[in-house]
């Protein structure tokens, strides 16, 4: 394993990883604060009960999240001293915003968590929504600086320094509107969809609990629309990096030849040698109809880049085509589930429903990690598009090899005990017996 | 004094500004794990409770000053960022284990659901090693800096750039002394955290040890300061500010230590919080001009003006939302 491969190794896995616990502080937080509100306004304990428990969940996952993100804030410097040196300056001011953010998020989520019999249910409650809104700013902030590296504005080029810094134009680059909603509406619908696979599977096999009956309506509540939006602003994403990074869709699509009306290939395996993609199913023009909406526009193929320049084609197409896969089957169970709702049926008897919920609770996660192989292993061979290469990037520190294989192992290590823990908390949810008393009064409401 | 009002400057010392809050109230809660490693007596037990309620509601928050350090350093000066990231790469990650293993064991026991004793216990230890184990860590990378061994310049070889910087006697001094400082302000804290008379003596008794503690280890890195860390040696012993500096964090020291004696636990608090703030002050100007010793100057390293200026606003916007939160938060949780 060289340096370079083993820095970004470690790169990919401690964002991987944390990718997860920030996604769930970005999200669990609105599925306390619905639950909650709900408790408030029924007085249908069952909700109360929610909100204390997912908080308590929340409680250790954001924790590792706080102390997994701390890890990436100095890996920037540990592992990409070269990248920090030349572009702390002009990516600053979003990492700054979210330090802020972050700090009212890890402020008023103390606040929730400890503070139940502290404040007044009001303050409480405003506590949960200020730790909505900061979380989903963080995240945003962290986003904007992703974006930039993918298309990099607001700084002249001299002798390959970059000069005359705009740090506000660098918050404000093409990508940044696309990949700031598109990162914002994968951590509802991941989550959402997380949480809801864990209750289904509890009323398939207690199919009157009222414990997860609601459970399951606050869940998808929250990750069903964004699901459903998710490959809407998928499109607009895709569009966006076809007019700015032109390689990165190129390997996404596994696109070899640059032609007018390119064709969209579905699956596949491309074979970087050949230049070919077998077992793909073609849809004649396809490509150039989604990338530009115009059937016969040209789309650049991965011909038009030195090899040098060209990112990893088999695993960005891969990646790409799980995510967009499982994104659309989120998307279609999310609309059946709204559909349901939306001709106010229950849903907790739908068992075809809930074995698809089932399945389909790690896939939002899954679309996230595979998300970013394709927007980060997509921009190489560049850590900054165009301006600094990854490899000129990475510290001069030998054996990488070893820091590399410590993180990997306490990650292993965390995530199993987190899982665990997690594990046992699902477990003893209450049963349907337990519920009883409390779902009679409060039929009508919980849908 | 003209020449010390700079934009540079103001954000170096927001710098400090910050890693001052991080030890007051982050290095509170490491030393609340030290105290927990190190729980003994008949209270054993109510002395881990009273940690465990004293840090729950506010450690995330005050992990964050660290964060504010970090990107406030790689914003504002990030060539040094990537020096020190780069030559102190082995102590720095050591220190992210600590931080992670402290926090998530700390969660992992909060939050363990029914009280599993040996589960808990094993992850109470976790956390109070962690808690012990990364303030050395710390204090080894800030003497490291502070030596001014954090540079490559006309250094080749492994062990000449990546661990002789900080694998010095000196550096062990700044680690012990760093721990020792972080316990005395957990157990001066902890005294005003408890009504119960019984436990206060507790952390009484080890708040003037651990006071004995960080004069020792003050004493001997500022004699081992004369031989590793020449210019902070210098600048503690030599300059114009350096005896009124000494004499306000000795009369700090004597009012926490007699306050402690006389029980009077708040205003030890605030005389231990000045005692640990001057000496993080009293190395900081030790070291000016040098952000990274003997190379990289504030001035020399700073970004470019419109990034400096962002950072203030962003530091002004920011401590507006920032400030009344934690207030809101203390005075939920601390008296």
């Amino acid at each position: 394993m060289t340096d370079l491969f083993a820095a970004r190794s470690q790169m990919a896995m401690s964002l991987g990883f944390h990718i997860i616990f920030a996604v769930i502080g970005i999200a669990m937080p609105v599925l306390m604060v619905v639950a909650e509100r709900r408790w408030q306004r029924t007085g249908d304990a069952i909700f109360l009960e929610l909100a204390r428990r997912w908080a308590k969940g929340t409680a250790i996952l954001f924790a590792v999240g706080a102390v997994s993100g701390t890890v990436l804030s100095f890996e920037l410097g540990l592992l990409w001293p070269g990248f920090m040196a030349e572009a702390g300056a002009i990516i600053g001011m979003p990492f700054s915003l979210e330090g802020f953010a972050f700090f009212t998020e890890a402020i008023f989520l103390g606040i929730y968590l400890y503070g139940w019999e502290r404040v007044s249910r009001r303050a409480h409650l405003s506590a949960g929504v200020l730790v909505a809104i900061s979380g989903a700013l963080s995240g945003i902030f962290v986003v904007l600086v992703n974006a930039w590296m993918n298309t990099p504005t607001g700084f002249d080029l001299e002798n390959g320094r970059l000069v005359r810094l705009d740090p506000i134009a660098a918050m404000l680059t093409p990508t940044a509107f696309a990949q700031t909603l598109h990162m914002t509406l994968a951590a509802y619908a991941a989550t959402g969809f997380v949480v809801a696979g864990i209750h289904a599977l509890g009323l398939l096999a207690d199919p009157l609990n009222g414990f997860h009956r609601r459970a399951l309506a606050v869940a998808l509540l929250v990750g069903a629309p964004a699901a459903l939006l998710q490959p809407l602003s998928g499109d607009l994403c895709a569009r966006v990096v076809a007019r700015t990074q032109p390689a990165k869709l190129a390997a996404m699509e596994s696109h070899f030849k640059t032609e007018r009306g390119a064709p969209l290939k579905i699956g596949g395996w491309p074979s970087g040698a050949s230049g070919e993609t077998r077992y793909a199913i073609e849809i004649p023009k396809g490509l150039s109809l989604l990338a530009f909406h115009d059937p016969d526009a040209e789309v650049i193929g991965l011909d038009a880049f030195a090899p040098r320049d060209r990112p990893p084609v088999a695993v960005v197409h891969i990646a790409f085509q799980i995510m967009v896969a499982l994104g659309f089957f989120m998307a279609a169970l999310a609309a059946w589930s709204l559909a349901l709702t939306a001709r106010r049926q229950e849903l907790s008897s739908r068992r075809w429903l809930l074995r698809a919920l089932v399945l389909a609770a790690p896939m939002g996660f899954l679309c996230i990690e595979a998300g970013w192989v394709v927007t980060e292993v997509g921009r190489q061979p560049w850590a900054i598009h165009g301006v600094l290469r990854t490899a000129d990037a990475v510290t001069p520190m030998p054996g990488l090899v070893v820091p590399f294989t410590l993180f990997t192992l306490l990650y292993c290590f965390l995530g199993f005990i987190v899982s665990w823990l997690l594990y046992r908390q699902v477990l003893k949810s209450p049963s349907a017996k337990e519920t009883d008393l409390a779902v009679e009064p409060s039929h009508g409401v919980s849908g | 004094m003209s020449e010390l009002a700079t934009l540079p400057n103001a954000l170096a010392a927001l710098i400090v500004v910050a890693l001052n809050g991080y030890v007051l109230l982050g290095g509170a809660d490491f030393g609340g794990g030290v105290w927990d490693l190190l729980a003994s007596g008949p209270r054993r037990d109510r002395q881990r409770v009273l940690i465990a309620e004293a840090i729950g509601p506010i450690w995330e928050a005050n992990h964050v000053w660290l964060i504010i350090v970090i990107v406030l350093l790689f914003t504002c000066f990030p060539a040094a960022f990537a020096e020190l990231a780069t030559t102190l790469h082995i102590p720095l990650s050591l220190m992210l284990v600590g931080i992670v293993l402290r926090g998530s064991a700390f969660a992992f026991r909060s939050h363990h659901g029914e009280e599993n004793g040996a589960a808990q216990l094993r992850w109470g230890r976790v956390f109070a090693i962690a808690s012990l184990v990364t303030p050395v860590l710390l204090g080894i990378c800030l003497g490291a800096l502070a030596s001014g061994a954090v540079s490559r310049a006309g250094k080749a070889g492994f062990v000449s750039v990546f661990v002789a910087p900080w694998l010095t006697p000196f550096c062990f001094g700044t680690g012990a002394l760093t721990l020792a400082h972080f316990a005395f302000l957990a157990a001066v804290y902890l005294t005003v955290e408890t009504r119960e008379p019984a436990l206060q003596e507790d952390f009484r008794r080890k708040a003037l040890g651990a006071a004995f503690a960080v004069f020792l280890a003050a004493a001997l890195t500022l004699v081992l300061s004369l031989f590793n860390a020449p210019l902070v040696g210098r600048g503690l012993t030599a300059a114009p500010w350096a005896i009124p500096l000494h004499l306000a964090t000795g009369a700090a020291a004597v009012t926490a230590i007699c306050a402690l004696w006389q029980r009077r636990y708040a205003a030890a608090r605030i005389a231990a919080a000045a005692q640990v703030s001057l000496i993080l002050w009293g190395w900081a100007l030790a070291q000016y001009p040098y952000l990274v010793p003997p190379t990289l100057t504030i001035a020399g390293v700073a970004a470019p003006r419109i990034t400096l200026t962002l950072s203030l606003w962003t530091l002004a916007g920011g401590t507006l939302v920032l400030l009344p939160s934690l207030v809101y938060l203390f005075r939920i949780f601390k008296r």
